[in-house]
Order: C-alpha cells, then structure tokens, then sequence
C-alpha cells in the first residue's frame, strides 16, 4: 500500500523543495544533528524516524525556526530559510500536545495565523470554513479545546496549521497522543488530507509502523546521523544496516563467514544452516557478515522442503533448518511463531491467516522444518 | 490515619483560628465602652467610626494606596517572573533572583528603616522625595513586587511552552505572542497577585509607619495607635467591617474558581464520551 | 511575510530588537529593587559606621579628603556595642528563642492540620482550604488586636472565668511570654500550613499505597513516605514563619511586655524613642547578619522548587 502511495507521488520538478545542507546542531559538546544533508521533493511526505534522542526532533525544529543551527544550511523552494525567525517562514507545524490556543474557540484557533498575515475578514472566513470542511469539524466550530476528544483536537491543530497554506508542513509525533484504534483510522486520514491539499510535509516519528504507513520516503536516524533514506519498502526489505534491520519490524539475525563469493551468488555459512544468497556481494572469501531475513518470509512445513518448492535448484540443500515450535502468539490476522532451531538459535517466522489452514495446522511442541528463497535474504557487513 | 482525629484536629484548629476574630465581631456590637464586658445590643461604634476623620481619611487614603501598590507590583512582579522562568542565563541572575525572594522573608523594621533613610538622603540631595504617599507606595511595591513574582512565576512555569512556540510558528511576533497567548493564560494567576498585593499593602504596619510622613497616616497607623493605649471598640467596628468585605471577597473567590472547575471537568467528560461513541459508530 | 528584506539587514534589526525586548523586562524589575532595596541598605550600612557632627544632627562623610589629608572615618562603636552589651545580647538570644518556638509550635499545630486537610475528600479541600485563607487575608494586626481582647486582664476570657466563677482574679496573661508566644502562633500558623498543604496534595498517594503494599503500617508509612516527601513543604513554611518571626515588631509591642525582648521591637524603639539613627541603623545590619544562613536556606529552596511547581 505505500508502495503504490510512494510511486503516485513521483510528482513536480521540485526534486529539491526542501533542501538541507550540512546541517548540524551541538549543545555544549555532543551533535544533537550531525552534519546531515537531505532533499525533500515538493509533494511529497518525509519522515524521519528515530529511537528518543536520535536527533528526529531537533532537526524538525530547526526547520520550524526553534532552534538555530550551528553550522549548515537549509533552503525552502530556493530561500534561505536558516535566518529566518519562525513568525517570517512559509512553515507550519503540528505539535505533539496539539498546542491548541485554549482561550479561543475551534473557529478562532484556525483564523489565528490569518489574521497575523492581515488578510480580509471575508477571506479568513472562507478559508476557516474551507479547512474546518476538509477536517470534517463545521459543527465544532464555537467549541473550546477542552470541549473536544483527543481525535478532534488533533484535527483542529492540522486545519490550523494548513489554514496558512504554508510551503512545509512539519508533524511532531502527530499520532502519538492517540489510542491505537484511532491511531489506525487517523493515519489514512492524515495522509488523504495532506495529499489532497498538496502540501510538502516533513514528520517526525518514533513509531516505525506510523512512517512505514505514511510516508513515501523514510530517513532511519540514529545519533544525529541518517543511516538509511529510501521508500518504505527499500527501508524494509534491503536494509543497509543492523540497527536499521532491527528497528523496522521483526527481523532475525544470523552471524556468518562467507564460504563462496562469485558475482552472481553467494554462500554464507553459520551454526544455524548454509544460506545461498542469489546475488553478489561486496566482499571477500572469510568475511564476517550478518544475515537478515523477515519472518513471513520463512516458511513452515511438518516435513522438508523439496527441490520443486524451491526458486531455484541450486538452493536446495540451503536456507532451510530444522527445530522445534517453541511458541506461538496469535494475532488474529497474523500468527508468529518461535522456533527453536537445533543450533539453538530462536527464530521467529510468521504467517498469515488468510485461510484456516487445517492441514498444515502446527501445535506447540512440533518439529518442523524452516525455509526461505535466497532472493529474501539480506546481507549485511555493519 | 484515624478520621476521627483528624475531623478533630481540624476542628479545634478552625475554633483557634476563628474565636479571636469571632469576640471582635461580637464585641464590635457591645453598647458599653469596656469593650470585653457586655453592656448590650448597639451600632453605636459605628456611627461613631463614620464620622471619624482620622479613621475615614485613613481608608481613603489606604486604599489609595494599595490601588497604586497593587497594580505596580503586578506590572513589575510579571516583568521579573518572566526574566525569571524565560530567559536562563544574564549577568547578575542569582543576585537578580535573591533580590526578588528576600522581601518575601526579610523582616519589615529592615526594610522600612533602609527605605526611609534612602528617602531621607534623596531628600537632603534633591530635596524631594518628601514622606508621604509616595514613599509608603514605593515601599509597598518593594515586596508586592516579589509576592507578586512569585505567584506569576509559579503559573509561568505551568505553562505549555508550545503555545508560545505555536504562537510564533503561526505568525506571531515575540510581543504579540505575549498579549494574545500568553497574558490570557494567566490572566487569573495575574488577578490572584492583584488581590493578594493589594490585602498585604491595605494591612501593612511597620513599613508604612517608617515611611508615612505628616497627614499621610493610613488605617493600620490609626489601628495601631489606638491599640497600643488599650481597647478600642472602634477598633472592633473597623475589624468587623474588614472581616465581613474579606469575607465576602473570598467566599465569592472560592465559589467562583470551584464553579469554573466542575464546569470544565463536565464538559471535558462530555467531549470524551463523545469521541469514543464516534468510534463506535 | 518580509522575505524581501536582505537577510544581513534583517538580522542586525532583530537583533537589537531582541535584546531591547530582554534588557527591558530584566532591566525594570531589576533597576527597581535596586533602587528601592538595594541601595536603601547600602544606605543604612554607611548611617551605621557614621560618627556625627559635633551637635549629633548632622551625619558627616565616611571619606574625606581635607589639607592633604585623606581620611576614611569608620564608626565601629556601634557595633562594639551591639556584640558586647548584655542587654543586646540577651535580646537577640531571646528574639532567636521566641522565633524559634513559634516555628516549633506553628509546626506541631500546623503540619497535622494541613495533612488531615490535604487527605480529607476532594470535594471538601477548597472549602477547607478557603476557611484557612480567610483569617490569612485579614489584617493581621486586627487579629493580633483580637488577643489583646481576649487575654487582657479585662478581657474577655477572665471576664468570662470569673462570671462562672472559676477564678476570683483574674489571671494575668498580657504582656508576658505566653501572649506574645500566642499571638505569633496565631499570626504565623497559615504560612506554615499553606506551604505544607500545597505539597502535600501534589503528592502521589499511591506511593502510600506500594509502602502498605510492601508491608509498611499506616503509621510507618506517614513517617517513611508522607514527611520526606513533604520537605519541600516544610522547609519552605519553616522560613516564611522563622525569619520574619525574628523581626517581629507590632507583636511584642501589643501583646510583649518588658520580659519578652525583641530585636525588631529593640530596632524600632532606638529610631523613634530614641531617635538614634546610627544605632538603629547598626541593629538593622546586625539583624540581616541574623538572618543570612536562614535567608540562604529560603533562597536555596526557591531556586530548587523554581523548576517545581509551588510557593
């Protein structure tokens, strides 16, 4: 799903709407925001995901004029955006607490930053009902902020912040204050708006799942620095780092050496099993790498795999292991399962319930058997 | 904790608070003039207090004062809060802020004599101030100022520090952020300073003795000196008097703030249970 | 939006304008109590090392400078006086005993009554808590006044005894110990439940309930969780009451008598009984002297309560 979100944005010239430069911040001695460079085209949603104190936040407010920047630059649609105080930049931001004005009423609240650009009563009027329509709160206009639930508050704070129709909008954890249920509906939500009005947008997250969702392109942050920008699914399924792999999703890890290093494949030995990569890698006979491979793509079956079940003849023999069921964790459209394997090693492996599958039913307890095509397999050195 | 003991704790503690100021009340109705032996039902004490020039001057000019004091202190009380809670690091913080909590403690004989022999010397150098209204006013600012700081700062530190950010992030220029973001939020906190510097300067005895000048004696200078003779009745009418208009001042206060919460408190639970029937619907 | 301002122009205007903003609300506040605090003791300091011309009206300068001659003249007898006189002596002991007693005893009266306060039902506390402002917001001379009624020897609680004849004569409460004693307690009592109060409501009650869970009684649990917890409380009620106490004038004049010696009531009687401006001037720095270490204790416990909410 956000595959297809990611490729219908591929919009507009602007490959470099937002364009950030070197951009570093220090507080006394340690790099909040470590020298880091990022293009954001027009049109497009950005997040930037982080464990707390990776420097996500930080970097969000220098764009919103919070903070200065140490060293570095930052350009909007070609302006130098890093002198600007945050009352003179075309920037808008959500905050986590939704910061709503609590002595203004809904209505107030969203003609705020209009009436600070001066602009006419009637235009501030039809913008507010304009906004207070795509967020589906007219009735609520009169309200106060405490008269709402935590959901309409949250979209009073997005219809103020487009009211201005600003060049960047920025999300500071913007589903983090809602309960999971509303979570799952606001996220689709949140995007639909955002798309439909255009605006660039740029957020900030810790809650992997939320970026994977929302966002067409995603940038792992860690200690001020980006590990890994890319597309969702990039993120997800070629990880270029441990930490990465690790942050996003469930992944398991295997520690190997490289045995056989030819251009088109690979074979990488470790306690568990013999894994045949089915391309080449950078790297050289006795390297020591680690392997990543996604539990739903491990498959589980009471006997062993066969040749015909294979993608390739030259896999058989590899990417497989033996072990018994250790756990099992039902999650209604999902099952996930922990084996343990006969090195030991605990492997999780998923499947979904799409059928009742009655005849590959697998119980607690239960040797099997766990394998998984080559071209699913992730080599990392870092 | 046993209830019981404390229902009674609180109870003794109310009468020994209460008793005092209740043989005032009663006593400001005594017909006789030995104020502590009942010579019967009258208002006499105060027919006689209105139409006591010493007493009636007095407030007059207390209250003219306390206006004045009140509203200084507000002003520069928030000034001083604010550099207090906003801005983290200047040149002589820690003396600013000693400056700022030590008329909240320091005992008025000080205060009040340092204050009338700076006067003094102003007097001698520019001939002017002279003692009077204006000295009582500066010295009663001098503390009102920290009482006043001390509650803003508290509401201050309260505050969500990203409605001011919001504020500015949406257009606003850092003094327009104060005025329509940041003054209405503490807006009450602001009328509680008002009030309490205006009591502290209606009351104030010592400072304002040192610093009164001729003509200028307020009420608590009168109250003080009939009281160090002996026992006034009118000095009963006049406490009655203030007893009942504190009185009503903070009973009205209280109603007031704890009518403001459970309106809040219904229509916070009213918004909540409207959120979770959307989603079931 | 005035991106057409060139950035350099802009920012030497905000800049400016910035700091005008800052040193403006720093700099009024500040040159006030400067002005009116500051200075007015620094004034007192010099009042108090000054000899006085020879028909002691006029005070003459502490610096000099005549015939060749500089001279810097210290008065220091003043002081020697202060430190070395009996009677002085005593009187700052006895001011620090009396002040010390009332925050004893405003402790012991107050700590209980904010703490049954703080844990009665929440829909009684602001009634509670209104019937503790009240006395608070009256005049506190009016109250002190009311003690005077009460304890005289013509006063209302040997009018009372001696009605129901109890007693013959009546007792002599006024102007010792006891009624000043009494009539500080009374004063002061609210500073110290308020502070105490304000705390002990914030405090999570379910760290009560994890003691009593780990097996603390109700009574070990008060003294283990409840008092540590509440030490910002008393710290805080402790130097509203203690310092101010030590100064106290109008108390001991309406309701001390000759035995109870005060340092506020000593300062007060020196300017306007004795009209000797010197030594009034000298007790007054004496006084803060007096006061510096609890001083600094109140200010250690405002600037680390100034990241926590409360007085």
């Amino acid at each position: 799903m956000a595959d297809s979100v990611a490729n219908s944005t591929g919009r507009g010239d602007g490959s470099q709407f937002l364009k950030i430069d070197r951009l570093s911040k220090h507080f006394d001695e340690v790099a909040a925001v470590d020298n880091v460079s990022l293009d954001i085209k027009k049109g497009e949603i950005f997040a930037l995901l982080g464990s707390s104190g990776c420097g996500k936040s930080t970097l969000l407010r220098m764009l919103a004029g919070f903070e200065m920047p140490s060293s570095g630059n930052m350009y909007l649609d070609g302006e130098d955006i890093a002198k600007m105080p945050p009352y003179e930049r075309p920037i808008n931001m959500m905050f986590q607490s939704y910061a709503l004005f609590p002595h203004l009423t809904v209505w107030e609240n969203v003609a705020f930053g209009l009436k600070r650009d001066r602009m006419p009563k009637d235009q501030i009027a039809e913008r507010v009902e304009a906004m207070l329509g795509i967020v589906k709160l007219k009735p609520f206009a009169k309200r106060k902020p405490h008269q709402l639930s935590g959901g309409q508050q949250q979209r009073v704070a997005l219809a103020r912040c487009l009211a201005k129709r600003p060049k960047l909008l920025l999300l500071d954890e913007p589903l983090g204050a809602l309960d999971r249920k509303l979570r799952e509906e606001t996220q689709f939500e949140l995007v639909n708006i955002i798309k439909s009005v255009g605006v660039t947008c740029a957020m900030v997250t810790h809650d992997q799942e939320e970026a994977m969702i929302m966002a067409d392109r995603i940038a792992v942050m860690q200690e001020g620095r980006f590990l890994q920008v890319g597309h969702p699914r990039e993120i997800y399924e070629t990880p270029s780092c441990l930490f990465v792999a690790g942050f996003i999703g469930d992944v398991n890890l295997f520690n190997g050496t490289v045995d056989v290093d030819e251009p088109d494949h690979v074979v990488i030995g470790s306690p568990e099993c013999r894994h045949f990569v089915n391309h080449g890698i950078t790297g050289t006979i006795d390297m020591q790498v680690s392997i990543a491979l996604r539990p739903e793509k491990i498959c589980l079956q009471k006997h062993e795999p066969t040749i015909e079940q294979r993608e390739s003849p030259e896999e058989h023999g590899f990417n497989s292991a033996r072990g018994t069921i250790d756990g099992i964790a039902y999650f209604g459209k999902f099952t996930l399962f922990h084996v343990r394997l006969d090195s030991g090693k605990i492997i999780k492996a998923s499947r979904e319930n799409a059928a009742r599958h009655e005849e590959t039913q697998l119980d607690r307890g239960q040797q099997v058997y766990a394998w998984w095509d080559g071209s699913d397999v992730v080599v990392l050195t870092s | 904790m046993d209830s019981r003991l404390g229902k009674t704790w609180l109870i003794a503690g109310y009468v020994f608070l209460y008793v005092p100021i209740l043989t005032l009340i009663i006593f400001s109705f005594n017909a006789s003039k030995m104020v502590t032996l009942w010579g019967g039902f009258s208002f006499k004490w105060y027919g006689v207090i209105a139409h006591d020039s010493e007493v009636v001057n007095g407030f007059f000019l207390s209250m003219k004062i306390a206006l004045m004091t009140a509203t200084a202190s507000v002003v520069l009380g928030t000034l001083a809060a604010f550099a207090m809670v906003r801005y983290k690091s200047f040149f002589g913080r820690t003396v600013f802020f000693s400056h700022i909590n030590a008329p909240l403690v320091v005992p008025e004989v000080i205060t009040g004599l340092s204050l009338l022999l700076f006067f003094v010397m102003c007097e001698r150098l520019f001939g002017m101030p002279g003692r009077g209204m204006f000295t009582i006013w500066a010295g009663h600012t001098s503390f009102g100022l920290s009482y006043a700081a001390v509650i803003i700062q508290s509401r201050l530190l309260e505050l969500d520090k990203s409605l001011e950010e919001a504020a500015m992030d949406l257009g606003c220029r850092p003094f327009q952020v104060f005025y329509l973001v940041t003054l209405p939020m503490i807006a009450q906190s602001l009328m509680a300073a008002w009030l309490l510097t205006f009591t502290i300067s209606l009351d104030d005895v010592v400072t304002t003795a040192f610093l009164s000048g001729p003509g200028s004696s307020t009420l608590p200078l009168v109250i003080l000196s009939r009281a160090r003779l002996g026992l006034d009745p009118t000095v009963n009418a006049i406490a009655t008097i203030t007893v009942a208009v504190v009185a009503v001042g903070v009973v009205a206060g209280s109603l007031w703030m704890s009518r403001q919460e459970r309106r809040r408190a219904a229509e916070q639970s009213a918004a909540y249970r409207e959120g979770m029937q959307a989603m079931g619907a | 939006m005035n991106i057409a301002k060139s950035i350099g122009m802009n920012g030497i205007v905000r800049l400016l304008t910035r700091n005008w903003g800052r040193r403006t609300v720093i700099g009024i506040p500040y040159g006030f109590l400067i002005l009116f605090f500051s200075v007015p003791f620094l004034v007192v300091l010099k009042i108090s090392v000054s000899s006085t011309d020879e028909l002691g009206i006029h005070f003459q300068d502490l610096i000099s400078y005549a015939d060749g001659i500089f001279q810097l003249k210290i008065k220091l007898s003043n002081y020697i006086f202060l430190t070395t006189d009996p009677l002085y002596i005593e009187t700052y002991w006895s001011s620090v005993k009396f002040a010390a007693i009332n925050t004893f005893i405003c402790f012991l009266i107050g700590y209980p009554f904010a703490y049954f306060m703080a844990r009665s039902p929440a829909s009684m506390r602001p009634a509670l808590l209104m019937m503790v402002s009240l006395p608070f917001w009256t005049s506190y001379l009016l109250r002190v006044y009311a003690w005077k009624g009460l304890l005289d020897d013509n006063g209302v609680i040997n009018n009372i005894l001696i009605w129901l004849h109890v007693i013959h004569d009546p007792i002599k409460m006024m102007h010792t110990g006891f009624s000043m004693t009494i009539g500080m307690v009374y004063t002061y009592v609210p500073f110290m439940i308020l502070p105490v109060y304000a705390t002990l409501v914030k405090m999570d009650l379910r760290l009560l309930e994890a003691a009593k869970d780990l097996g603390a009684t109700p009574w070990k649990a008060f003294w283990l969780v409840t008092v540590p917890l509440s030490k910002n409380g008393i710290v805080a009620g402790s130097m509203l009451v203690f310092i101010p106490s030590l100064g106290e004038y109008v108390i001991p004049e309406l309701l001390g008598g000759p035995s109870t010696l005060m340092i506020g009531r000593v300062l007060w009687d020196e300017f306007f009984s004795n009209n000797d401006w010197a030594m009034a001037s000298a007790v007054a720095v004496s006084m803060v002297v007096l006061i510096l270490v609890p001083l600094a204790i109140f200010n250690k416990y405002r600037a680390d309560s100034g990241g926590v909410r409360g007085i």
